[in-house]
């Protein structure tokens, strides 16, 4: 049925449409719509035989997560940037233990300083946890895919992280369609745990595991994630056959067939690469966009037959590893080894830093222009702000335009 | 694709104006997105939201620089922030006021071709009708009387629908009034 809603109050249908039987959140912006509109389904009756928990941190909501999944209860939550580092501990132990749990990730920058803005470094700081992480491009997407998590999860026995833009897509107010509860009812069956906790018949969990089964406790974990390539395919082959959607996926190209460039773009910056890339071509300019859905389990193969012989690859990234470079080039790079292929980050919109179809545009035509000389460039920067700290403490300045590591590297050699 | 840059500031309900914009869009089978600026929900504080209309899906989610209509729901923002920053040069400029546009925005109306700047005393109908200072719902009638992109009755149920009963009711009476003065009626 289309709507025209908030993208929180989407996901929040979303996930009401997979009956879940517990959830658990603790308010941070931006994802504080979602669970406060799921505990408004559940506190109207709209969500039946769901226990709705108000946990007092989210350390809190995540050890409830995990109870509750391991109880045998189909469990969703969702934090955001902060939150979210509070949760690690039990986010780890989520995995390993195989509960499928889902949650919202509304992605946002990791103070401090403290930001409250959009970015990837709250979701990307947990690509070692052992959860699967699927970004979302749109709302629609978003509400899709919170759909199959729930089968992704439960079908390969590992938690299932959506990320999707905080703000940009959580307060959007677009138009949605939302799937029907029978529709759903169809895809997503009751959830039937292989084994739970059950005092009737004592189990039980997470027991410790010394180093003489550690290794291959872990290559278990790694075999899930294999599977989970293939059942990430296979869900969204049959979720689209049932709606129609476009949705989900390992990854989606739009513009690829002859691409003299191609963008690996995270999150909802597509849509507005999308637009941008339909006006560079009116200029002869031919640019693919791969949208990267799955993070994790990253689809190095698929990846490679989406990139194909295309010599030149920039991957867009709004997070990227302090002292080191970016996150989304290094498996790249992995993934096409041996190929003959340029792939280089950029990073832009950095802690809400808005990703304009000039930005687009700009890094389209310095990257044919071949002025992306070193792997890893800063693009958006205004240097003014960075002089006005710089040249007062150190005599140092930078020019305007992109940054890339060299100068950083020369600037700290002067 | 029609974009529209809504200014006010914190309480007067920017964002939910947004927002039924684009209800109302979506009742007339457009395709809408409606979108805050985000971190500064303090009540007085300067607010943008920002709302598109188009026939198609809208893939876009940068905010809107170059808007082709802007609303400005509190005049006291003229001259602290650029509220028609980046307009259309062909573009409508709709403010909330008593007072005719060349004497609240003379540049702006050398600016924009004749009959593109609208004043419209949105607060006073909201006093008359609501009772309180909202003026997004008369402030959203006056676009669509300027540009006939939407159906007065459609701004109407869009508040009509969000807020059912004695709210909705006056915030559709203060809407007819604002159409109503935009058109001469």
């Amino acid at each position: 049925m289309l709507k025209q809603i908030e993208g929180s109050l989407g996901v929040a249908e979303a996930v009401a449409l997979c009956r879940p039987g517990v959830v658990c959140a603790y308010p941070i912006s931006p994802q504080t719509h979602i669970v406060e509109n799921v505990g408004k389904f559940v506190k109207t009756g709209t969500l039946k035989d769901c226990d709705f928990l108000n946990v007092e941190s989210e350390f809190s909501a995540m050890s409830v997560a995990i109870g509750s999944s391991a109880g045998g209860a189909r469990t969703y939550t969702a934090t955001a940037s902060q939150g979210l580092l509070f949760m690690v501990e039990g986010i780890y132990s989520a995995s390993g233990l195989g509960l499928p749990i889902v949650m919202t990730v509304a992605s946002r920058a990791i103070g401090g300083p403290i930001n409250i803005w959009n970015d990837h470094s709250d979701s990307l700081s947990q690509r070692d946890s052992g959860w699967l992480q699927l970004f979302c491009e749109s709302n629609q997407d978003a509400v899709d895919t919170h759909i199959m998590a729930f089968k992704i999860a439960e079908t390969v026995g590992l938690p299932v992280m959506v990320c999707m833009d905080g703000f940009v897509l959580t307060h959007a107010f677009e138009r949605l369609d939302i799937p029907s509860q029978e529709v759903v009812d169809k895809f997503l069956k009751e959830y039937e745990p292989n084994e739970y906790l059950n005092t009737s018949e004592p189990i039980s969990m997470g027991a410790m595991v010394g180093p003489e089964a550690f290794t291959e406790v872990r290559i278990l974990q790694q075999r899930k994630m294999a599977r989970a390539l293939k059942v990430i395919e296979d869900v969204t082959k049959e979720y689209r056959e049932l709606t129609g959607s476009k949705s989900g996926g390992l990854l989606d190209c739009y513009n690829c067939e002859n691409a003299d460039l191609k963008l690996i773009i995270l999150g909802s910056s597509v849509g507005t690469a999308k637009d941008e890339i339909d006006r560079l071509k009116k200029e002869g300019i031919n640019v693919g966009i791969i949208s990267l859905k799955s993070f994790r389990p990253f689809p190095y193969a698929k990846l490679a037959e989406a990139i194909g012989d295309t010599k030149q690859v920039i991957c867009l990234e709004r997070a990227f590893s302090f002292g080191g470079r970016g996150i989304i080039c290094p498996e790249v790079k992995r993934a096409m080894e041996g190929k003959n292929c340029d792939i280089k980050t950029v990073v832009a919109g950095l802690g809400g830093r808005a990703i304009y179809g000039t930005t687009i545009n700009g890094i389209v035509k310095n990257a044919l222009d071949g002025k992306f000389t070193e792997e890893f460039t800063f693009f958006d920067v205004d240097a003014s702000v960075l002089n006005s700290y710089t040249q007062k403490t150190e005599g140092v300045s930078f020019p305007n335009g992109p940054i890339c590591q060299s100068q950083i590297d020369n600037s700290v050699n002067m | 694709m029609l974009q529209i840059r809504l200014h006010g500031r914190g309480g007067q309900g920017v964002v939910t104006a947004a927002e039924m914009l684009t209800l109302a869009a979506f009742y007339e089978g457009h395709h809408a997105q409606a979108f805050p600026s985000f971190g500064s929900e303090r009540t007085g504080a300067p607010v943008v939201a920002y709302a598109r209309i188009d026939d198609k899906e809208i893939r876009t989610h940068e905010p809107i620089s170059k808007p082709g209509v802007v609303l400005v729901q509190d005049k006291t923002l003229l001259g602290s922030v650029d509220v028609f920053g980046g307009l259309d040069p062909n573009g409508f400029a709709i403010i909330n006021s008593k007072d005719d546009p060349e004497i609240v925005v003379p540049e702006l109306c050398k600016f924009l071709p004749k009959g593109h700047v609208f004043t419209v005393p949105a607060t006073d109908f909201a006093m008359q009708k609501i009772g309180k200072p909202l003026p997004g719902a008369p402030m959203l009638s006056a676009l669509a009387a300027v540009t006939d992109i939407l159906k007065l009755e459609s701004v109407q149920k869009a508040f009509q629908e969000r807020y059912p009963g004695k709210v909705g009711d006056a915030n559709a009476e203060t809407a007819a009034l604002a159409y109503n003065y935009i058109k001469g009626v």
